[in-house]
């Protein structure tokens, strides 16, 4: 009983982190230019197909026999890429409509996420794309009565999260860059006073929350072990709510909130319904936004007329 | 902006080349080299490699360079001429020049050239275009490039709406008659029912998003709900289509209402992700709730649509026997042409009637300025749930509709995909906009609808290019271009339903989009 509610625990912790690291993606992007960034999801999506092919590239065409060095070189050319690819998205698609109403930059996010799931089609197929499973071994843990296996690489997921957010945690704290980036969020006009590159600081946040979702996406893959196109959705809302969870705009809270989405999630399908796991999910969403605007952690919004 | 790069790049054609223009060429090849190497950066793993199963299920990777290297020098070229020209017109056509040269080039690469003449035709169009470009770029037209805004004069739209209504009416006429019935069930079926569904769901979301500023990411369930109750009630109790019409809107109505009371407190924003959460659980539970929806297999044999009790049936008693006509499947087309069009009418003429009642203007109100109307003491709960549940209730009629014509249901007709299909409407229509969201409905359903046909394409690239799956790739691309080129819309001018002396045409810019 104990035992199994500890490997739930457990699974809905790596999940958590997965949901986690894309919501950041999501709140800082919001946090500075006020736009649900709706392509972020299968931004995730494609960096996970990104890590696929390099996983397979450095198998077959290097011949790398080491998972862990594997493991490190993909992380860092993946999120070198989605960086690269959402740096992209946001100079074509989202700049020239920075200033124009509301909806425009939402419809272009919009179209944009239409865009990127069928551009993962097209270049690489509809099927759903299997991966070799890769840091299987079990772990005994001395838990109740006979003990508890837990795959590996779930506590490498776990252990990868925590050493990027603290590298994260420190760039957005410590740098100029990240001293940029909050001084923009609160206040853009001022900031551009005072020398802020306004566009800069702004593209960096998009490389920022890129970054954040390609280790996402990878640690997906080492997951679940497949990809496939229309993968982007649902963890997108999902860590969409887990952004507005812990108060959108805030760094922390999106980190709770994406831990709290993985275990609601992972203990509802566990002990209640697994075909209504996703219901659950966007049941919080709805919930929280009627009763707690302004989520877990985040400041309270003030209407001026 | 034209005008300062005009000024910056003219120079006469008998001057030698000055200083600033050769740091312009250098400037120009250093922006180009750049785009090409993100552009080849960004195809590295996804179009350079590909993951492929072998016989064994496990993946290969199957290496295509050449495509990255095609497209990085695509993107130079085209990016060194749009940094060299001045003129959209000069621009346009080294585009035009550049894309034919490539595609000689690629057929070269790929397979063996189509046929000397083609191959031929498209060099030399090519370099004459390219040619035409720099020549046109270098000559300068006095003032040409000023931008002359035309104002319509009033009463155009009304003057559009009655062609559009007349070319409404007798397109699946003469359609039939052109065409025989074999050859026009394509195009009334496909192009002229499909265009109008989306038209009347426009239109009924236009009542949520574009009048009252509701921001609605979730409007696909109220027509899954107005589909399900029909094919529901018509297979599992037999009622006709015409008791069922009514009642798929009314309890469309009545779900937006059910949604429409927690969430009207939120804003723009908040209240779009949580519409977009609730489309996601009716999908969910349309899907799972297999004992009542037969999950997603979906529920088939839905009762056809009758002529007021008439089936369309080659029998004795049928459509076709009844009015001495010759049977033919394409009666029960054109009925349910006429039918959706009298549906999208309605729909449109009761949105216009009502934005002169009070609640119309309290919606428009409402849009502007949420606080100034709740200090003038117009309810706003109130008329923020007429608006959703109005809108709602076209959504249910569409759905009924769409299931008759169908005769089959499943879940997977109500993904977001749709929703955000009919937003993107009503948003490139010019919120607010009847006739907008009728000409943006026809573009985009009849431009997808086009990009089926692209047929001939095979021809060009070969036997195994399919260029269906492309098809929502240039939707979604396109949904992006048509915000960077109109953010406000095809018809961003708006006329204010009610005003003081004199009725003038007022820019999208100063209409609000609401706070939610």
């Amino acid at each position: 009983m104990w035992a199994n509610f500890l490997e739930q625990l457990i699974n809905g912790i790596t999940l958590g982190s997965i949901y986690g690291l894309i919501a950041i993606g999501y709140t800082m992007v919001f946090g500075i230019i006020g736009m649900v960034n709706f392509a972020h999801g299968d931004l995730f999506m494609l960096s996970a197909f990104i890590a696929l092919i390099l996983f397979l590239a450095l198998a077959q065409l290097v011949g790398l026999s080491s998972i862990y060095v594997a493991m490190f070189i993909v992380l860092l050319v993946a999120m070198l890429i989605t960086s690269l690819w959402n740096w992209s998205i946001e100079r074509l698609a989202y700049r020239p409509l920075r200033g124009s109403f509301r909806l425009a930059p939402l419809i272009s996010a919009i179209g944009m996420s239409i865009f990127l799931a069928n551009f993962a089609q097209v270049a690489q197929g509809p099927q759903v794309k299997p991966l070799p499973p890769m840091f299987n071994e079990m772990i005994l843990l001395p838990v109740g009565d006979g003990g508890l296996m837990i795959a590996y690489k779930k506590f490498v997921i776990v252990a990868v999260t925590v050493i990027l957010l603290t590298g994260f945690w420190y760039l957005v704290q410590k740098t100029p860059l990240g001293r940029a980036q909050r001084a923009v969020e609160q206040d853009r006009r001022m900031a551009a006073l005072l020398g802020i590159d306004v566009d800069r600081t702004v593209s960096i946040t998009f490389i920022m929350g890129a970054a954040l979702a390609a280790v996402a996406g990878t640690l997906y893959l080492v997951y679940y072990g497949v990809v496939s196109f229309s993968d982007g959705f649902i963890p997108g809302v999902k860590a969409f709510t887990a952004a507005v969870l812990g108060g959108i705009g805030s760094i922390p809270g999106a980190v709770l909130g994406g831990l709290l989405i993985g275990l609601i999630e992972t203990l509802w399908a566990a002990y209640v319904s697994n075909d209504y796991k996703n219901v659950a999910a966007f049941s919080v969403l709805i919930v929280v936004l009627i009763f707690m605007p302004s989520g877990l952690l985040g400041k309270p919004e003030v209407e001026k007329v | 902006m034209q005008d300062a790069k005009r000024a910056r790049g003219a120079t006469p054609l008998t001057q030698k080349p000055s200083q600033e223009e050769l740091s312009r060429l250098t400037r120009a090849l250093r922006d180009a080299t750049l785009v090409g190497l993100v552009t080849a950066g960004l195809c590295f793993p996804m179009i350079a490699l590909r993951a492929e199963a072998d016989m064994t299920n496990h993946l290969v990777l199957l290496q295509r360079w050449e495509w990255l290297i095609g497209a990085a020098i695509a993107m130079f070229a085209f990016r060194f001429a749009a940094s060299m020209l001045n003129t959209g017109l000069g621009r346009t056509l080294a585009v035009i020049g550049i894309a034919l040269l490539l595609f000689v080039a690629g057929h070269g690469y790929f397979t063996a050239f189509p046929s000397t003449t083609t191959t031929v035709f498209c060099l030399i169009a090519g370099v004459v275009a390219l040619i035409a470009a720099v020549a046109i770029d270098r000559v300068d037209f006095d003032g040409a490039g000023e931008r002359v805004s035309i104002k319509p004069p009033q009463g155009t739209g009304t003057v559009i709406a009655i062609f559009a209504l007349a070319a409404a009416l007798a397109f699946p006429l003469v359609m039939n008659n052109w065409l025989g019935p074999q050859g026009s069930l394509k195009w009334i079926n496909n192009y002229g029912i499909q265009i109008l569904i989306f038209v009347m769901l426009g239109w009924g979301l236009n009542i949520v998003v574009g009048l009252a500023g509701l921001l609605d990411l979730g409007y696909v369930a109220f027509y899954a709900v107005g589909c399900y109750a029909y094919a529901l009630l018509a297979t599992k109790f037999g009622l006709s289509f015409w008791i069922c019409l009514p009642l798929a809107g009314i309890l469309a109505a009545f779900w937006g209402i059910l949604l429409g009371f927690p969430v009207l407190r939120l804003r723009g924003d908040y209240l779009a992700i949580v519409t977009l959460a609730f489309g996601e659980i009716i999908n969910i539970v349309l899907t799972n709730w297999v004992d009542l929806t037969n999950g997603e297999a979906g529920i088939s044999s839905i009762p056809r649509v009758t002529f007021f009790g008439i089936p369309f049936t080659a029998g004795d008693d049928g459509f076709a026997a009844r009015f001495g006509l010759e049977f033919s499947p394409i009666h029960r087309t054109i009925f349910l042409f006429y039918l959706i069009l009298i549906l999208a009418l309605i729909t449109n003429y009761i949105t216009l009637r009502l934005r002169r009642l009070p609640v119309g203007r309290a919606w428009e109100a409402l849009r502007e300025d949420e606080i100034a109307c709740r200090s003038l003491g117009i309810n706003t709960t109130n008329v923020k749930l007429t608006a959703f549940a109005l809108g709602a209730m076209f959504g249910g009629f569409a759905g009924a509709f769409f299931a008759v014509r169908q005769g089959f249901v499943n879940p997977n007709s109500f993904t977001f995909i749709e929703s955000a299909s009919i937003l993107a409407i009503v948003v490139l229509g010019g919120m607010g906009s009847q006739i907008g969201v009728a000409l943006a409905a026809a573009v985009m359903v009849g431009g997808t609808e086009a990009l089926r046909e692209l047929d001939f394409l095979k021809t060009l690239f070969g036997g195994q290019f399919d260029p269906n799956q492309y098809r929502m790739l240039i939707f979604g691309f396109a949904m992006v271009l048509m915000m960077i080129w109109k953010p406000r819309g095809l018809i961003s001018t708006r006329t204010p339903s009610i005003f003081l002396k004199q009725r003038k045409a007022i820019a999208g810019d100063l209409v609000k989009e609401g706070h939610g």
